[in-house]
């Protein structure tokens, strides 16, 4: 017969184990080995950070990329293999597990302009016919042309509105300063482990 | 341990006595209110949630559709379907069946009943919060983890009451063994309260944060909702089929091997990712040692319902068990196959692993929570399902629902898998090649949702159109009692096979024949 005592500390014990193994010792261990981000979200760009995480980007998009000789993520110009240093202090977390879309560590070196990124935000498919990305007409404004000076989207022929102007909000500017700071030209030394 | 009470152990759950029977229905009659209020709360919340999961998978080939709000934006829907199902649905149903089975197997009533209903009063209000809150956008990021630390900690809190409440019955428990079910029960309200305060604490970012992250949702599914699926299957397979579990010391190993090897999974989901190695190297073992107690549970469970397989033709509740039970048993070693690294190198970030989730959260637990539900109900409301034909429906829309599921998303991930790690295949065509495996998925979303639909119309017969009572039905047990008064018949020959149904035969074709006749007249 198993008495009561030995079950429960039985589970306890083996759960805090593993807790410690998974949650703790990596904590431990690999904070301090992480130097100060060279590529560091501050700014517009952390306000951008914020709009990425609220529209849920992560469900299709990942920000990690794998090494050399696993996957074709480094074939593919998603950037060089993603180390611990730089997602440093940054939380949550945007790592993602799924690519329905392509990896985003590293879009600003293919994506580099701003008017491309506004119009793919607003209608994906203003920009790439056969994507399956949601747009977000929701980060804009459309405003009557003539009672507004600011510039707005330059939009295809058949996504313009008549005598309106579609106006990009802050937040989609700052989803676009975060965008664009996603560039990994620098390279990282690799983290010893 | 000496055999005579091996024997008593494993007895314990078919033990139909008179004195047994009578205590169970004074004990079943105590836990009603309580388990009934779950149940019925977990439905609503499935229905919620399978809407939202629908609209979600409409999106990803409609992507406009429902396009002009941010309410409804995919990547809000999506983690509020993931919420909802989870810990509306499968915790709560989980929760209240749990308590039920705990309050059966230790042969006393639930402590703390009205505390237990405010709880779950509170549960349900901070969960529509919460789901409000990522509508509007204010998710914490962080996937199985979105709801506010705000929303999530009260809830976390209410199942650490319910799990105090499974520690009283465990100290004022009437029987002197512990049946295995128990065991996983007790292992389960003890481990997620603990996951949920760690997985709370603001001491995480970075890539340790991604650590924690996994960590936490593989445990959410590995020492939440499988020991408490596994203790179901423990608990109604052997009351079913009238047969005792096949081995006790399978069914310890099975639970300490799988508390030790589960919790160690969490990082196999950041293989390739920027960890050191060697972390992942320890989860990927685990992962693979995994097989251990999923092999000692289906050879446990197969064993014990060996010979009694027709009584799946009889007993609704079983149907639903055995194809969860069999489910358990396919994506564990799924699962264990998907740690070993030259295949996560290609199914990882595809959506064959969106359906690997599937086959865990809903073949598994939420077809063998189905079958809890199907068999409790009753007895606690003391009032019988009005349709068989129903629940049958309800199973074939969500089993064919689900194999068309699996079958379609894994296939169909594991092509985006290879593509994608084909450099010269440009990303568009990956992307256009899953749109018709995304398509399947929506439909299988139908069916899905018309399952629970169906569910829920039954729910709501039982509980509320009592005007005529329905027949008891027969139950595989009364087949067992009646066939062993009946003489044994002959087992018809071949040649005797035959010739019947050449009978048969020929009777349905001169009706066909005749009904032509009357037509042409």
């Amino acid at each position: 017969m198993i008495k009561n005592s030995i079950l429960i500390i039985g589970i306890i014990g083996l759960f805090v184990f593993a807790m410690f193994g998974l949650t703790i010792l990596p904590k431990i261990y690999i904070e301090p080995n992480v130097e100060k981000a060279d590529v560091y979200v501050w700014g517009r760009a952390a306000e951008g950070h914020k709009v990425y995480v609220s529209h849920g980007c992560i469900y299709c998009h990942s920000q990690q990329v794998r090494p050399k000789g696993f996957g074709a993520d480094i074939e593919r110009g998603w950037g060089r293999a993603s180390v611990a240093t730089d997602y440093k202090g940054l939380t949550p977390h945007q790592l993602g597990t799924m690519r329905t879309g392509p990896d985003l560590s590293n879009i600003a070196q293919r994506q580099p302009g701003r008017d491309w990124h506004l119009l793919h935000l607003y209608n994906p498919r203003t920009v790439i016919k056969e994507s399956i990305m949601p747009p977000y007409p929701f980060l804009f404004e459309i405003v009557d042309a003539d009672k507004t000076l600011k510039e707005g989207l330059k939009l295809p022929p058949e996504y313009q509105i008549p005598g309106k102007k579609v106006i990009p909000t802050d937040e989609a500017n700052a989803l676009v300063d975060y965008l664009l700071s996603l560039n990994q030209k620098d390279p990282i030394k690799p983290q010893q482990n | 341990m000496n055999p005579s009470n091996t024997t008593s152990v494993q007895a314990a759950a078919v033990n139909h006595s008179e004195d047994s029977l009578e205590l169970d229905a004074k004990l079943d009659k105590r836990s009603s209110f309580i388990v009934v209020a779950f149940i019925l709360s977990g439905s609503a919340w499935l229905l919620l949630g399978s809407i939202l999961g629908t609209i979600a998978s409409f999106k990803l080939h409609i992507p406009d559709w429902l396009g002009e709000s941010a309410w409804l934006s995919f990547g809000r829907v999506r983690p509020l379907h993931l919420n909802w199902m989870a810990y509306g649905w499968a915790s709560q149903v989980g929760v209240g069946v749990s308590l039920w089975i705990l309050s059966r197997v230790l042969k006393t009533t639930i402590p703390v009943r009205p505390w237990l209903f405010v709880g779950l009063l509170v549960w349900n209000f901070f969960l529509l919060i919460g789901g409000i809150e990522i509508l509007m956008g204010h998710s914490r990021g962080l996937e199985w983890l979105e709801l506010p630390i705000y929303t999530i900690v009260p809830i976390v809190l209410v199942i650490l009451l319910a799990g105090e409440a499974a520690l009283a019955m465990l100290h004022t428990r009437k029987t002197p063994h512990l049946y295995i079910s128990a065991w996983y029960l007790i292992a389960a309200f003890i481990c997620f309260p603990l996951l949920g305060v760690v997985s709370s604490l603001p001491i995480f970012d970075g890539t340790v944060q991604a650590g924690m992250n996994w960590w936490y949702a593989h445990n959410a599914l590995g020492l939440w909702f499988t020991p408490m699926g596994l203790a179901i299957a423990y608990y109604l397979i052997p009351k079913v089929t009238g047969r005792p579990i096949y081995s006790y010391p399978l069914s310890v190993l099975g639970f300490w091997s799988l508390l030790l090897f589960y919790n160690w999974n969490g990082f196999h989901h950041l293989i390739g990712g920027p960890v050191p190695t060697w972390f992942v190297t320890i989860s990927v073992a685990a992962s693979v040692m995994m097989i251990i107690p999923v092999v000692t549970v289906a050879v446990n469970q197969h064993m014990t319902i060996i010979g009694s397989f027709e009584a799946v033709k009889y007993s609704p509740t079983l149907r639903f068990v055995v194809f969860a039970a069999m489910s358990y048993t396919f994506v564990s070693i799924q699962g264990s196959l998907q740690a070993i690294r030259s295949f996560n190198e290609v199914i990882h970030f595809t959506h064959y692993v969106i359906a690997h989730a599937h086959a865990g959260v809903y073949s598994f637990f939420t077809m063998m929570l189905f079958g809890a539900v199907y068999y409790i109900m009753p007895r606690i409301t003391n009032w019988e399902w009005h349709s068989p034909k129903l629940i049958k429906l309800h199973f074939w829309l969500s089993a064919s629902g689900m194999i068309i599921y699996l079958v379609g998303l894994q296939w169909g991930g594991i092509i985006q898998g290879l593509e994608m790690n084909n450099p010269d295949i440009p990303f568009m065509t990956v992307v256009n090649n899953t749109k018709k495996w995304l398509l399947s998925r929506s439909f299988a979303a139908i069916l899905l949702t018309a399952g629970h639909f169906v569910f829920a119309y039954n729910v709501f017969r039982l509980m509320h159109l009592r005007k005529v009572r329905p027949a008891p039905p027969v139950t595989w047990l009364d087949i067992q009692r009646q066939r062993a008064l009946e003489p044994k018949a002959e087992p018809a020959s071949l040649g005797k096979k035959v010739t019947s149904a050449f009978s048969n035969l020929n009777k349905s074709f001169k009706r066909w024949a005749n009904d032509v006749k009357v037509d042409e007249h």
